[in-house]
């Protein structure tokens, strides 16, 4: 430890102005502050400060999302091996999935992070964290027989288009890793919608098995085929065709109850669209006019990517709305949207992507009327005191 | 009638060194500095020079603007230097002291003199000071009527001094006689903000001619800014007067005695004090009497005030004007391999995301580390948990860091002073120097509404 500090102490001037890597400053700096919080002290304003900082913060999200990514490796080689007819275990299913997710992760990793590298450096800034958690959200929600360089092409046009040109993190108005997911799915449909792509090999139709059907369960409900559904149940653990990460809702679950205990997330938001999503789903019980309509409503929170929305994209504070009252109203008329889009829209099987970047356009908006009440009290006050004093 | 209120927002930053209830005994300090810096918006000018002989209550210097404010030496003795930093900005005056010789304003009965005759004195004494302004957290403006005053009775901030404590060992007639006179100042009421969480020094709960009310709750509930917010909010064109309790004092010794001897009982806190309790100063006087031989081995941060909003001095540097507490801390200057991945169960956070937060509430040796860089704004609804006021905290922020003055103004920046948002700064994870931001709000509409 120590002589790594040595080490690092040695280089460092090259990396700063004048040194002969001084391009590299902020990706060094970056390393530096990665292996070790800096020594730097406070000079004015408060003289102490909390021990959380943003790398902190991050860590906490990805630690979240980890039983997620862990149940979709194990998935992703389960759905693989149904399709095949393969006996295999926990662990050999696990390992194969495990090494199919890996390629997903390194290249959104590499490609965005390349480019967050080369944006700090350009500004001047150090390099923010945020990526950390968006460069494994993309892979997650990801079909596994994405090609990668069309994962590569949509974490670019994420991180480029999405937030380096409005400032980096913190600035954007879009969720980056929703925005990559967009990207695919309007650029090259075929690679994001069907029965196919879910499940690793289907595409290249390897020896598949007859009778093995990749299809979602969004995709049955779409085509009316809801008898055909797997049980709440197994829909519920996640053992069923989907993105890489949003098939298990217990999973999910587990990462919301992190997310909640340290305070990172919002259950404001998980609540509320949990609640959109109740209200909408009753709604349509109510009117059920064909098989979709009459599914029970909470068997929206199983399928597709409604938990893994609700509780990992709804929530990041930077697109979402940033008034506590606000957050409630964003996060209802999500879960709204959602289900919504699902059941009454024919073109598109999911809604939830869709909804949550509506509403990341319209959170500002929500905010605004928050703000403005706030005003308004103000105003009305200021407004009877002078009153009282005229008198 | 007394109201009393009671806050849920707001947080107690655990950190150990609170001072023991006793009184210690101290030489008398050789030197005493008066420091500019300590009046934001202020543009000083000299009176004095180096080699020249003052008396307590002797001008220093003054405010350019207004130059009937003047500020006066805390003791009788002789100018050796006036300290400059960069661009030649006046840091501090400092002077050593000889003898006790005090100028003689004249002793009154408060309670027979007018308004103007109040003011008069304080202003030549260089009490006025003591009398601060809402809008703008400045020295208030002479002639002005404000319409209330607020003193506050408590401090929530980490470590402060007990004013009951320091009531109890203070002359009363004193402040009886101080709050009959800052009573002149104002044709409303003088507001006296009292901890409703636990039993308040009979002195203060009898005081006579002022409103008591209560609040309790965390940190900032002891704040003027607070109080005024829930009492008598200040609108676009009010103004409201603060003055320490212990100012307050201060004001009635000048007129009881006719002297300016700006004493107050002071609380040496911190985890690197070896013997944190009381001691008698005066303000100004340089804290090496009490810190030396009294604190830690090793490189330490100097406090003059508390962590949240204090000044940092030297070692042997002085007590600012308006503080009651000096702190000491480690410095935090050190490499921490890893820093952000441990558990932390040494760590302290107003987050739960560290080990810590399982384990039952301990007092923390903090330090002045950043534990961090600098980021933009990303997490949201944290400075609201910690602002008791109805404000949004980052959405002013905001409108300041863009310089939109009727943004400003609508969100409330005639309320806020830049203590209101220490706590904001103390958790903020992308480390933003928040009350810096504030000042620089409150100095933009300060320039722009005269």
């Amino acid at each position: 430890m120590n002589s790594l500090r040595k080490k690092l102490d040695k280089l460092k001037p090259h990396f700063h102005k004048g040194g002969r890597f001084e391009k590299l400053q902020s990706v060094f700096d970056g390393f530096e502050s990665f292996m070790f919080v800096p020594d730097k002290v406070t000079f004015k304003g408060s003289h102490i400060r909390d021990s959380v900082d943003l790398k902190r913060t991050m860590t906490v999200v990805i630690i979240a999302l980890l039983p997620a990514l862990l149940f979709g490796a194990y998935n992703v080689g389960l759905q693989h091996f149904k399709s095949t007819g393969v006996e295999a275990t926990v662990m050999r299913s696990f390992g194969f999935g495990f090494l199919r997710i890996l390629p997903l992760i390194v290249v959104s990793y590499i490609v965005g992070l390349g480019i967050e590298f080369i944006a700090a450096q350009i500004r001047g800034h150090e390099i923010n964290e945020g990526f950390l958690v968006t460069g494994l959200l993309i892979p997650l929600i990801m079909p596994i027989d994405v090609p990668l360089w069309m994962l590569a092409l949509a974490t670019a046009f994420a991180v480029i288009l999405g937030k380096e040109v409005f400032g980096g993190t913190g600035m954007n108005i879009f969720n980056p890793a929703l925005l990559a997911r967009a990207f695919i799915f309007f650029s090259y449909p075929a690679w994001m919608t069907g029965d196919n792509v879910w499940t690793e090999g289907l595409t290249s139709g390897q020896n598949i098995v007859d009778g093995f059907s990749g299809a979602t369960p969004l995709s049955l409900c779409a085509a009316g085929e809801t008898s055909k559904l797997p049980s709440f149940m197994d829909m519920f653990i996640g053992t069923i065709p989907g993105s890489v990460g949003e098939t298990s809702t217990a999973a999910i679950l587990i990462g919301a109850l992190i997310l909640i205990i340290t305070g990172i997330g919002s259950w404001k938001i998980i609540l509320s669209v949990f609640a959109g999503g109740v209200g909408m789903g009753l709604l349509l019980n109510a009117i059920s006019a064909n098989n979709y309509m009459e599914l029970p409503f909470y068997y929206h929170f199983v399928m597709g990517g409604f938990a893994f929305g609700a509780v990992f994209m709804a929530t990041d504070p930077v697109s979402g709305s940033q008034t506590e009252t606000g957050k409630w109203i964003y996060g209802f008329l999500i879960g709204v949207l959602s289900v919504m889009l699902r059941v009454l829209n024919p073109a598109y099987p999911e809604g939830v992507m869709l909804a949550i970047l509506l509403m990341n356009l319209f959170a500002p908006l929500i905010d605004h009327f928050v703000i403005q009440s706030s005003i308004n009290r103000r105003l009305k006050r200021a407004k009877i005191a002078l009153n009282n004093s005229v008198k | 009638m007394s109201r009393s209120i009671k806050l849920k927002k707001g947080f107690d930053i655990s950190i150990a060194g609170s001072a023991e209830k006793l009184i210690g005994a101290c030489s008398y300090p050789a030197r005493y500095g008066v420091k500019p810096v300590d009046f934001p918006g202020l543009i000083p000018k000299l009176n004095v020079k180096p080699g020249d002989n003052v008396l307590a209550g002797s001008p220093l210097f003054h405010n350019k603007v207004i130059p009937e404010i003047v500020f006066t030496s805390p003791v009788s003795g002789t100018v050796i230097t006036v300290e400059r930093g960069e661009r030649r900005k006046m840091l501090e005056i400092v002077v050593e002291r000889k003898g006790d010789e005090y100028i003689n304003f004249v002793k009154s009965d408060p309670s027979k003199l007018s308004c103007g005759e109040i003011t008069d004195m304080l202003l030549k004494s260089g009490l006025w000071p003591a009398v601060r302004q809402r809008p703008y957290n400045v020295v208030a403006k002479p002639g002005q009527k404000p319409k209330s005053v607020f003193i506050s009775g408590f401090d929530t901030a980490p470590l402060a001094p007990d004013y009951n404590f320091i009531i109890d060992n203070s002359p009363a007639s004193f402040l009886r006689t101080g709050i009959s006179a800052v009573s002149k100042l104002t044709d409303g009421k003088v507001n006296l903000v009292l901890n409703g969480n636990t039993k308040s020094s009979t002195v203060l709960t009898d005081l006579p001619g002022v409103e008591l009310s209560y609040f309790s709750g965390p940190h900032p509930a002891g704040n003027p800014g607070v109080h005024i917010h829930h009492l008598d909010p200040v609108n676009k064109g009010e103004v409201v007067w603060i003055v320490n309790l212990q100012d307050v004092i201060s004001i009635g010794r000048l007129f009881e005695e006719g002297i300016y001897k700006p004493e107050r009982i002071i609380a040496l806190t911190g985890s690197e004090v070896l013997k944190p309790q009381y001691y008698r100063m005066i303000s100004g006087a340089s804290v090496s009497p009490v810190v030396n031989g009294n604190v830690r081995m090793g490189n330490l941060r100097y406090i003059s005030g508390n962590v949240l909003t204090g000044t940092k001095i030297a070692s042997d540097g002085y007590l600012g004007y308006y503080d009651s507490q000096v702190t000491v801390i480690p410095e935090g200057d050190y490499f921490e391999f890893f820093g952000w991945a441990a558990p932390g169960l040494d760590k302290f956070s107003f987050s739960r995301t560290f080990a810590s937060s399982l384990f039952p509430k301990r007092n923390y040796r903090l330090d002045t580390n950043f534990h961090g860089g600098e980021r933009a704004f990303v997490m949201t609804g944290q400075y609201e948990k910690v602002v008791p006021m109805d404000i949004y905290p980052m959405q002013l922020l905001k409108a300041i860091l863009a310089a939109d003055i009727d943004a400003m103004e609508n969100l409330g920046i005639y309320e806020v002073a830049e203590e209101d948002f220490a706590l904001c700064e103390f958790l903020c994870p992308s480390k933003i120097e928040i009350q810096a931001i504030v000042r620089s709000g409150l100095d933009l509409m300060m320039k722009e509404m005269s």
